[in-house]
């Protein structure tokens, strides 16, 4: 593959989005375990859970603060390196993104500052709300943006105005509604929580390893444990949902994530292991599970999931309709209104397939001097590459299965076992604080990958997508973006780990007061405090 | 959906024209402020304690103050997508300039004061300060280069092209017009600053304030004038020639352009206009008498006058313009032409009509729980401040 301004640009826009997603599901869970903290806190007075509150606070502010900074560059970026996709789709795709700064990222932006100033300014449940509305305002944010890249995934409610040369907005309630984006956005949001409780019971269990901070680490791992095994199995089965929607929007994907290289007789099979070989169209030492694809992919023993080689055809066709789509959007261009009602109709038959023919446009000027073997290839190129794909998602299923059996076992000790954690068990927690990110990762890395060739699914392919920028231009900002970010990560980890390394520092010598009087309240040593303090 | 076409589209685009002003005003009023204490920093707060003071003055609200910037962004897209596409990759280097002051800029705040080393902490106050000022010197550039038009033109199917090497490209940016007007942009925002510390600081702090905030106000005003004077005379304007629809479809190809001898020519069109750059001198000029003579809240609104009247001043004499193209005229970017769809335009203004009010109910709240001075004390006592 010859490298250049496209893949320049893909590979900064990689970057910068995997780099941003390091930061945001911790800032996504965290913000809901800390409003169920300060809950605790409100209804039971208890002062600990205050200086958890606190403490879980201070590591979500230093995590804040970098999702909020790299997320600035995803707005940018798409009008300075993807200018032509701007123009393109901006008229669907900007609504959402402006969407999110309206609802969503003003409640969380503007209350995160009350968060860390407004304790003593607020009365406990005036602060309480504002925790929450912070939680709420960052999910929020994900919901818009994920009905951003869900139409991106599955572009349902727009179509082609020739007047404009760009998609354009017919149904509003459907790119709300776009099934994709929806059980994306739920996959998503429980995949970040996912993230907060794997760290909060790593960094927990890490204090009860070395015998500090006992008190606030158990009722961690306590609210940790709970909300994680909950979140565990709603991204798992999002993740089914997701892919059930993309057994109808995103054929082409699916087929590459289980290197389904033909049609298989319906319930097809499903590929635990094996190693694809893209040029021989073959899954090497492959193991089978049988009907498993078929029942997740179409719930039913009898519908056919499509090949890759199936889907190549259907391109090929795809192809030469879009190429009258093309031939009547010249002529009606020329024109300059929709005055000749034949070509018109031409262009209306056959422009869902128009973004076909622009694939192309790789190869010629003119997608309508193509050779026939340039359509050949144009088809081929729907493909994406399956070696990465097929991996990435086995790795994300297999941690995220892995999670679930993490979070009962903790759930158990917890609940019934008087969180009396074995040892093995707390060095486990804490080897697990990074695998949430790896399977976040890994799970954006399918979804977009897997898109490819095009950045709108069927409608524009990535290769006319980019602005119009030298390499020089490109690489300098990419230089830029590097650098910059591997000092703000190395200073983000460090402030991170100082922090965990400290503990708790807020509201210490309330607390160990409270501690004190809770267990000789516990050991019945002591009634007179509990009349004092009714509200312990 | 037939409910969208109760409000006319070319309504529907003067409007969006409006909101994008609104927009980009409130971003100067409540993020300009934090841009100006950055750029003040170094100057008004000699001792760690007085930086802090400074930095604790913004510190519970520079967060969503900034929200301003980023909706402004993703209005943009959403209602004007060629201008967002043009303007961004245009302006490729100075976006990404931009960019890493805003990226520097928070982490900056969230940081500094989390290591006790004097090193650190020095170098995250000029991190403040350059992620402070250069925004505050680039948005003004990039006005200046949007009044002056842009060198760019649309292919066919509305890719853009924009015109000379890329070292060009961002140098050219940095034209004499172009600086001036980025002097009267950072000298406002500076002047804003330094209301804003007024109203929120004691002592030493607020006293620097004042006097930096005096001369800035002063630098503002000179460098306005001037600017209106270099465009009365030494500066060609844009207007849209022959017929044309103003609800059509958005397509800059359809337009015809020529330029005139002046953009100020729309003054003997639409006199009103006037009151937009007499608010801007008279704003600049009440908030410099305010400064002086130490009066607070007063001077902090005739210092968000003074900013409402530049801003709108800009608009307001390009309308219906809003990215001229220097080297393709027929390109330029206009009101008539440069929108999203009717449905989308109405969506959104049903969006912003629900929300915004609510964002503006909420906001005022949290400045209203804040409201009073930053001591020495807040910041040394309390261990949730910056």
């Amino acid at each position: 593959m010859e490298f250049g301004i496209v893949e320049l640009s893909r590979l900064q826009f990689a970057l910068t989005a995997m780099y941003h997603f390091l930061f945001v599901p911790l800032t996504l869970g965290l913000s809901v375990i800390i409003a169920i903290m300060e809950t605790v806190y409100v209804m039971t007075n208890r002062p600990v859970w205050r200086q958890m509150t606190k403490f879980w606070g201070t590591l979500f502010g230093i995590n804040f603060a970098l999702g909020v900074a790299t997320g600035i560059t995803m707005e940018f970026q798409f009008g300075m390196n993807w200018s032509y996709f701007s123009h393109y789709v901006g008229d669907i795709f900007g609504a959402p993104l402006a969407l999110e700064g309206l609802m969503a990222f003003f409640l969380e932006a503007t209350f995160v500052g009350l968060f860390f100033f407004g304790w003593d300014k607020l009365s406990k449940v005036g602060h309480l709300t504002v925790t929450w509305l912070v939680a709420i305002g960052s999910n929020f944010s994900a919901l818009w943006i994920l009905i951003a890249n869900g139409w991106m995934q599955n572009p349902v409610g727009a179509e082609f105005n020739p007047m404009t040369m760009r998609m354009e907005m017919t149904d509003f309630y459907a790119v709300l509604f776009n099934d994709v984006a929806q059980a994306k956005f739920v996959h998503t949001v429980s995949a970040g929580y996912v993230t907060a409780a794997v760290f909060v019971l790593g960094v927990s269990a890490w204090y009860l390893l070395r015998d500090r901070h006992i008190e606030l680490a158990r009722r961690s791992i306590t609210v940790a444990a709970a909300f994680g095994l909950a979140s565990a199995f709603s991204v798992v089965l999002l993740g089914d949902e997701s892919g059930y929607s993309a057994t109808h929007s995103q054929k082409m994907k699916l087929a590459a994530m289980e290197g389904m290289w033909e049609t298989e007789p319906a319930p097809a099979s499903f590929t635990v292991f094996g190693f694809p070989d893209q040029a021989a169209r073959e899954t090497h030492y492959a193991i089978h599970v049988p009907y498993v694809m078929g029942l997740i992919g179409t719930r039913s023993l009898t519908a056919e999931i499509p090949g890759i080689a199936q889907l190549v055809e259907q391109a090929e066709t795809r192809i030469e309709s879009g190429l009258v789509a093309y031939d009547a959007l010249m002529h009606i261009r020329e024109q300059r209104d929709n005055s000749d009602p034949a070509e018109t109709a031409r262009f209306e038959a056959h422009s869902a397939d128009l973004g076909f023919a622009f694939l192309l446009r790789k190869y010629v000027d003119d997608p309508r001097e193509a050779s026939p073997e340039q359509i050949a290839q144009a088809a081929e190129d729907t493909v994406p590459r399956v070696w990465p794909l097929f991996w990435a998602f086995r790795i994300m299923v297999a941690l995220g299965f892995g999670f679930i059996a993490t979070m009962i076992y903790f759930f158990y000790l917890a609940s019934f076992k008087g969180m009396r954690f074995p040892r093995p068990a707390l060095h486990l927690a804490v080897w697990m604080i990074p695998t949430p990110w790896i399977a976040a990762e890994m799970g954006w890395f399918v979804a977009e990958f897997g898109r490819q060739p095009w950045t709108v699914d069927g409608v524009l392919p990535t290769a006319m997508s980019v602005s119009a920028l030298s390499m020089t231009e490109v690489a300098l900002t990419l230089a830029g973006f590097i650098a910059f970010y591997t000092v703000l990560f190395i200073i983000e980890m460090g402030l991170m780990l100082k922090y965990i390394r400290k503990g708790p520092f807020q509201d210490v010598e309330e607390t160990d007061a409270w501690v004190i009087r809770h267990h000789e309240r516990l050991s019945g040593r002591s009634n007179a405090d509990a009349i004092a303090m009714p509200a312990e | 959906m037939i409910l969208h076409t109760l409000i006319d589209y070319d309504v529907l685009r003067v409007i969006w024209w409006g909101l994008l002003g609104v927009l980009l005003i409130g971003f100067a009023l409540t993020d300009g402020f934090d841009l100006g204490v950055g750029a003040l920093l170094p100057f008004v707060a000699k001792t760690d304690a007085e930086r802090r003071v400074a930095i604790n003055t913004v510190g519970p609200v520079w967060e969503g103050n900034q929200v301003w910037f980023i909706l402004g962004g993703g209005a943009i897209f959403a209602a004007w997508p060629p201008l967002y596409a043009v303007s961004f990759s245009g302006f490729y280097l100075a976006m990404f300039v931009i960019l890493a002051a805003l990226i520097v800029r928070p982490v900056a705040f969230k940081f500094r004061s989390k290591r006790d080393d004097v090193r650190w902490r020095t170098g995250w106050d000029w991190a403040l300060f350059a992620s402070g000022a250069i925004p505050a010197l680039l948005f003004g550039v990039a006005v200046g280069n949007v009044i002056q038009g842009v060198p760019f033109h649309f292919t066919d199917d509305l890719h853009t092209i924009y015109e000379g090497a890329w070292y060009a490209k961002f140098i050219g940016l940095l034209d004499p017009f172009s600086l001036l007007a980025g002097v009267v942009s950072l000298s406002m925002l500076v002047m804003h600053g330094g209301a804003w510390l007024t109203l929120k600081a004691e002592g030493h702090v607020r006293d620097r304030a004042r006097a930096l905030g005096s001369i800035a106000a002063l630098v503002a005003i000179a460098g306005y004038a001037l600017a209106g004077v270099w465009m009365a005379v030494g500066m060609e304007g844009y207007r849209i020639a022959g017929e044309y629809l103003t609800d059509g479809p958005s397509n800059p190809l359809h337009f015809e352009v020529e330029r005139t001898a002046s953009w100020l020519s729309a003054y003997a069109v639409r006199p009103w206009i006037a009151i937009a750059p007499v608010m801007g001198f008279l704003g600049c000029l009440l908030t410099f008498k305010g400064l002086r003579a130490g009066r607070e809240v007063s001077t902090l609104l005739y210092s968000k006058m003074a900013i409402l009247g530049v801003i709108s001043s800009v608009g307001l004499t390009m309308f219906p313009f809003i990215m001229p193209s220097s080297s393709d005229p027929q390109s330029s970017l206009t009101v008539w032409n440069s929108s999203s769809s009717h449905l989308t335009l109405f969506i959104m203004l049903v969006s912003t009509v629900i929300f915004m009010p609510l964002i503006l109910m909420y906001t005022a709240w949290v400045y209203k729980v804040l409201w009073g001075k930053v001591t020495e004390a807040d910041v040394t006592d309390n261990h949730s401040v910056y």
